[in-house]
């Protein structure tokens, strides 16, 4: 499979990233670790003039710690967030979801800034980035901007980033000695959920104190059940509380039909899996 | 440097894996030639189009393009593709051209070439030749199709191909199956039944690929093929080209499983191509183009009627089967079918059988030969229905397998199909594959988790098997009325330095031909495994073959090997006697030695050649040659079988399935390599499992492919598989020296109803009595949910 024709530029700093993706415009599109992109480009599903390779961009990559919030980089790899110690002690629920993306081969290119700017509602990162209320600073011609997550996610591969604009980190709230757990429900192992519940949950002497729960393909965005969150608050971690807290795990969600499920059966799925997630998220035996 | 006789049956690593697996070798796709073009096709997207204009100039206009070509151009110039296997002589086919003309019959199709400098501008043209269509409607659901409401060629008025029938009582073997289940719905069991074989897409792992040179005096055709020689002949009978004028050549091709059993729109527009424009030309396909274009496999619905008496013993099956050939009838498509035909007893011996098959023309991507071909439909269908018996009955499913088997004492057994199988032990095999399995504790847990109403429920697949291998006796094929012999080819060289060259007619895919019949030809002729060398997939070399596929490479190809090696230690014998100043009495062939017997002299083999290239002191009358070939046309098939159990544990929550543990136990006869033959059957199993849980070709209402990619074509990969326990009896065939069966099919033909009967039994007590494939977890979800009238508030 052979793309169409295009030009190719790789800025070293952000500023120049932007200065490209100002020249060009709608007939760019940025490269980051090209898992989407390029199947995209080799299908001919979309042929840009140009490809701005944000890869040589060094300040993009990496996770640091900023005291209440983690920053990951936009081009921190798959594989990087997966074995980075920050991440797993204070965001436990990305290292969860991060742990089944994709394959090895997948992890080590594909990036976690690209990953969500794509925006595939069958993505793996958008339910926990969600549920764990990160936001998005975003690069544009005149400044940065940070955009919470429920504002940063607008439709199915659609951003709050513009046509000249650039994911350059993600902030994400601490949440330092959380249970969680990211339940992905798949046919074979390298496909991309049918659907997933990502649960970071809070449990003190057996009663849950907090839950945040995200779900992954169950509608043209990442989802959160903020109404099973509520339901959870106070619940003991119990099968029977836990399940029927998980009953409305569904609700005002809109889901997708294909080969691997139409839209009912996701949504009984989303309600049995939210029940496995956080039973598993708080150490309860599900 | 000669070892005793113990290359057979040793676990030798192949010797030909280096270089496959680095992929450091000649695949088609690695050819380059000197002033070679590139060859971009344009498919029609659509399912049933009549094409009312094709404009090429943009695409002819643009840089490095040399030629851009349609079928309406092309004409009569580009040949047909042909149908080897006319299963009926009023079978009904359109004629095949590889470029579509006025019609597009299946999205897919090809309508236009371009040929360019280079690969990229090929393709860049393409998306500029501009095709106009007038959508047709589309005869897509098989069914339907069959019913003839919507035509896939109204040019021909029917979309039925071909009606083929075997029937025991008409053809002597048995008794009549009317009587049978009459007999049955009076006073015994009637199972009546309907299994839909899913469409399959063969899915190997290098994509098609040819490159063809017509500046030499011979044409020469390089493809991913597995059948270099049918492709000599059937270019040879179609293009206008003297066969002697053409050279195949399949180098080191990556899988096939039937896929490259085909002769292909592709190779067809290469040569035609090269030809006019003078130039090398190379086509490589894209995944995407594979799975859309390449032949598909299986697709057939299946309507069972099987009788039995009330104690369990099947009287009569009755099967009645339309399989969708695509949208033409392929080189042995229709003939699929017709080859399940003697497979649906197994190994069971009913008295009387009915098959009748109805071959049916959709305008879907046409199928043809997917690894088994006809044996795992008509396998899966009789497993099935022997699991309904015994749930039926309320016995054992293995016991009513016994019951209706045919018993070890009983072989040579000539069954109601009519054919003679030679050797079996049924019991043998399954009561290995019972105590590794550990059954009797797997019912005792399954009985808990029942009790407990546990949400994972453990179910319990059982599936034997037998197949016919060793595609095959020729008198037998020219009764089916396929269109070639089934026999083998094979020579054995002696060169001048000891070392040995071996062609075999049989090209090999992958299968590690190189490596085994490199053992057999170091223990026939006594010499170092290392000092033999395998060649194949040649024209010019392998001058006579027909092929791989059928699990025949071994037991027709390794006959004609034994053959052939044979001749040779009889042409060296009484050279060596001459050189030995002894009489060919006197002397004793061992380990690769002539010794006079009774005295220390001797002589081995390679010096006897070194001596025969010098040709210095040879008896009168000898030929300086060490060289001898054997054709061997096989008296019978060959007849492995096994059993083969299965525990699957299904989520009832999700309906999802999870292997637990999986044993088989086949009977494939004498084995020449063990690590070649667990191979062949993980891999398998993995495609039989993938065919009862994962894989499946979906079209949507206007005939597109919807698992197009791998992204929907769910292909398993090892994280979805468990480690398997396989097993051998061991029951060599009576009909070739080597006692050899096949294994080739074996794993893919047991495991797919293995698997299915695991899961539908998993949750029979739930009320469910079957699950269409692939099952997957939301069919199985539904099917408890539907059934379990009580908790169905679900849905
Ligand atoms: C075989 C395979 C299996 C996969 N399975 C999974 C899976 O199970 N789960 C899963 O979640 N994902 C899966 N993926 C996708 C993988 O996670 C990709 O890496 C990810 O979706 C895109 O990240 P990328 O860095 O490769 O981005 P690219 O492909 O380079 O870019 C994706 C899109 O985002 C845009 N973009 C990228 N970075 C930025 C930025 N910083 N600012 C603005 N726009 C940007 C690009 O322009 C492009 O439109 C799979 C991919 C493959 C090839």
């Amino acid at each position: 499979m052979i793309p169409a024709p295009f030009s190719y530029v790789a800025p070293t700093s952000v500023d120049e990233a932007l200065a490209a993706l100002a020249e060009h415009g709608d007939d760019a599109k940025i490269l980051a670790g090209g898992q989407s992109l390029l199947p995209v480009l080799r299908m001919r599903l979309n042929a840009p003039e140009w490809v701005i390779d944000l890869g040589r961009i060094d300040s993009l990559r990496g996770v640091r710690d900023a005291g209440d919030h983690l920053v990951i980089g936009a081009m921190t790899t798959h594989h990087d967030v997966l074995h980075d110690p920050l991440v797993a002690e204070h965001a436990a629920l990305i290292t969860a979801a991060a742990t089944d993306l994709a394959d090895a081969q997948v992890r080590h290119r594909g990036t976690f800034g690209g990953s969500l700017a794509h925006a595939d509602p069958a993505g793996d990162l958008g339910a926990p980035v969600l549920a764990l209320g990160a936001s998005f600073v975003i690069a544009g011609p005149s400044g940065t901007r940070t955009v919470p997550g429920t504002e940063f996610f607008v439709d199915l591969f659609e951003t709050a980033i513009g046509d000249d604009e650039i994911l350059t980190e993600v902030h994400v709230p601490k949440h330092t000695g959380w249970g969680a757990h990211y339940e992905k429900f798949v046919r074979v192992a390298h496909q991309w959920p049918i659907v997933a519940v990502a649960a970071a949950v809070r449990v003190e002497g057996g009663t849950i104190e907090h839950a945040r729960i995200g779900l992954t393909n169950m509608g043209s965005t990442p989802l959160r059940a903020t109404a099973v969150e509520e339901a959870l608050t106070g619940q003991p971690l119990t099968a029977d509380a836990v399940r029927a807290a998980a009953q409305h795990a569904a609700d005002g969600a809109n889901p997708p039909s294909d080969l691997n499920g139409d839209a009912s059966y996701r949504s009984h799925l989303a309600c049995v899996l939210t029940a496995r997630a956080v039973l598993a998220a708080g150490g309860a035996d599900g | 440097m000669t070892t005793t006789a113990t290359e057979i049956g040793r676990d030798r690593r192949r010797k030909e894996d280096q270089r496959l697996i680095t992929g450091r070798t000649r695949w088609t796709d690695n050819m380059t030639l000197p002033g070679m073009l590139h060859l971009a096709m344009v498919r029609s997207p659509f399912a049933h189009a009549r094409i009312t204009s094709i404009d090429t100039s943009a695409a002819a206009a643009a840089p490095n393009v040399v030629s851009v070509v349609t079928g309406a151009e092309l004409g009569e110039e580009m040949g047909v593709l042909i149908n080897a296997w006319p299963i009926t002589p009023d079978q009904v086919a359109p004629v095949h051209t590889p470029m579509a003309v006025d019609r597009a019959t299946f999205a897919g199709e090809i309508v236009a070439v371009v040929v360019a400098r280079s690969a990229a501008a090929a393709r860049d043209a393409a998306e500029l030749v501009d095709v106009e269509y007038d959508e047709l409607p589309a005869a897509l659901d098989l069914k339907e199709a069959a019913a003839d409401t919507v035509l896939a060629h109204p040019d021909l008025g029917t979309n039925k191909s071909a009606y083929w029938v075997f029937d025991s009582a008409a053809a002597g073997t048995g008794g009549d199956v009317e009587e049978a289940i009459g007999t049955a719905r009076a006073d015994g069991i009637v199972i009546e039944r309907e299994y839909r074989q899913q469409r399959l897409i063969p899915a190997f792992m290098e994509p098609r690929s040819v490159v063809v040179d017509p500046t030499g005096e011979q044409l020469t055709v390089w493809s991913a093929t597995q059948i270099p020689h049918i492709l000599r002949f059937a270019m040879a009978a179609t293009l206008g080209i003297p066969e002697s004028k053409l050279r195949v050549i399949a180098p080191d091709v990556g899988g096939g499983f039937g896929g490259k059993l085909q002769t292909t729109p592709e190779e067809w527009l290469a040569v035609v191509l090269a030809r006019r424009l003078g130039k090398p030309v190379k086509f490589t396909e894209t995944r995407s183009e594979s799975l859309i274009s390449g032949h598909h496999g299986r697709d057939q619905w299946q309507k069972l009627t099987l009788a039995a008496t009330k104690d369990g013993t099947v009287t009569g099956l009755k099967v009645e089967l339309l399989a969708d050939l695509g949208s033409h009838v392929s080189l042995v498509g229709g003939g699929v079918p017709v080859l399940g035909a003697f497979m649906f007893n197994a190994i069971y011996k009913f008295p009387a059988y009915h098959f009748a098959c109805q071959t049916v023309l959709t305008n879907k991507t046409w199928t043809d030969a997917y690894r088994g071909a006809g044996r795992p439909e008509a396998t899966f269908a009789i497993e099935r229905l022997m699991d309904e018996l015994a749930a039926e009955l309320g016995v054992d499913p293995l016991v009513v397998r016994e019951q209706n088997w045919i018993k070890h004492e009983e072989f040579p057994f000539t069954t109601v199909a009519g054919l003679e199988y030679d050797s079996g032990n049924y019991e043998a095999a399954t009561a290995r594959a019972k105590e590794l399995f550990g059954y009797d504790e797997l019912r005792a847990e399954q009985q808990r988790r029942r009790d407990a109403d546990d949400p994972v429920q453990l179910g319990i697949g059982i599936s034997t098997f037998t197949e016919m291998c060793g595609l095959a006796p020729s008198r037998v094929l020219g009764q089916l009325d396929y269109g070639a012999g089934g026999w083998e080819h094979a020579s054995v060289r002696m060169l001048a330095t000891g070392k040995v060259e071996v062609i075999t007619g049989a090209s090999a895919h992958g299968q590690g031909h190189e490596t085994a019949f490199s053992q057999i030809v170091a223990d026939r002729l006594g010499v170092a495994f290392e000092d033999v060398e395998v060649l194949h997939g040649d024209t010019q070399i392998a001058a006579k073959g027909l092929d791989t596929y059928g699990s025949r490479s071994l037991v027709v190809g390794g006959e004609a090997l034994v053959r052939a090696a044979d001749k040779v230690i009889e042409k060296a014998r009484p050279i060596a006697a001459h050189l030995l100043e002894a009489s060919v009495e006197d002397l004793e062939f061992s380990g690769g030695t002539f010794s006079v017997r009774g005295t220390d002299a001797g002589m081995a083999i390679g010096e006897i050649a070194t001596a025969v290239f010098a040709a210095h002191n040879l008896p009168d009358g000898v030929e300086p040659s060490l060289d001898s070939d054997a054709t061997y046309d096989p008296v019978n098939f060959s007849f492995p079988h096994g059993t083969h159990l299965c525990a699957v544990e299904v989520d009832t929550e999700t309906g999802r399935v999870r292997m637990r543990s999986y044993v088989c136990v086949d009977d494939v006869g004498n084995i020449i390599n063990p690590l070649i033959v667990a191979g062949q059957v993980h891999g398998g199993l993995v495609q039989g499992i993938a065919q009862a849980l994962w894989e499946e070709a979906v079209y949507d209402d206007s005939g597109t492919l919807v698992s197009g990619s791998f992204v929907d074509y769910l292909l398993p990969t090892a994280a979805d598989t468990i480690s398997f326990e396989i097993d051998h009896t061991t029951t060599p065939s009576t009909t070739n020296t080597l006692g050899t069966k096949g294994v080739g099919e074996a794993g893919t033909i047991a495991s797919t109803p293995a698997v299915v009967n695991a899961v539908v039994d998993a949750v029979r007590h739930l009320g469910v009595h079957d699950i269409a494939m692939p099952c997957t977890p939301e069919r199985v979800w539904r099917a408890i949910h539907m059934s379990s009238s009580a908790e169905g508030a679900d849905q």
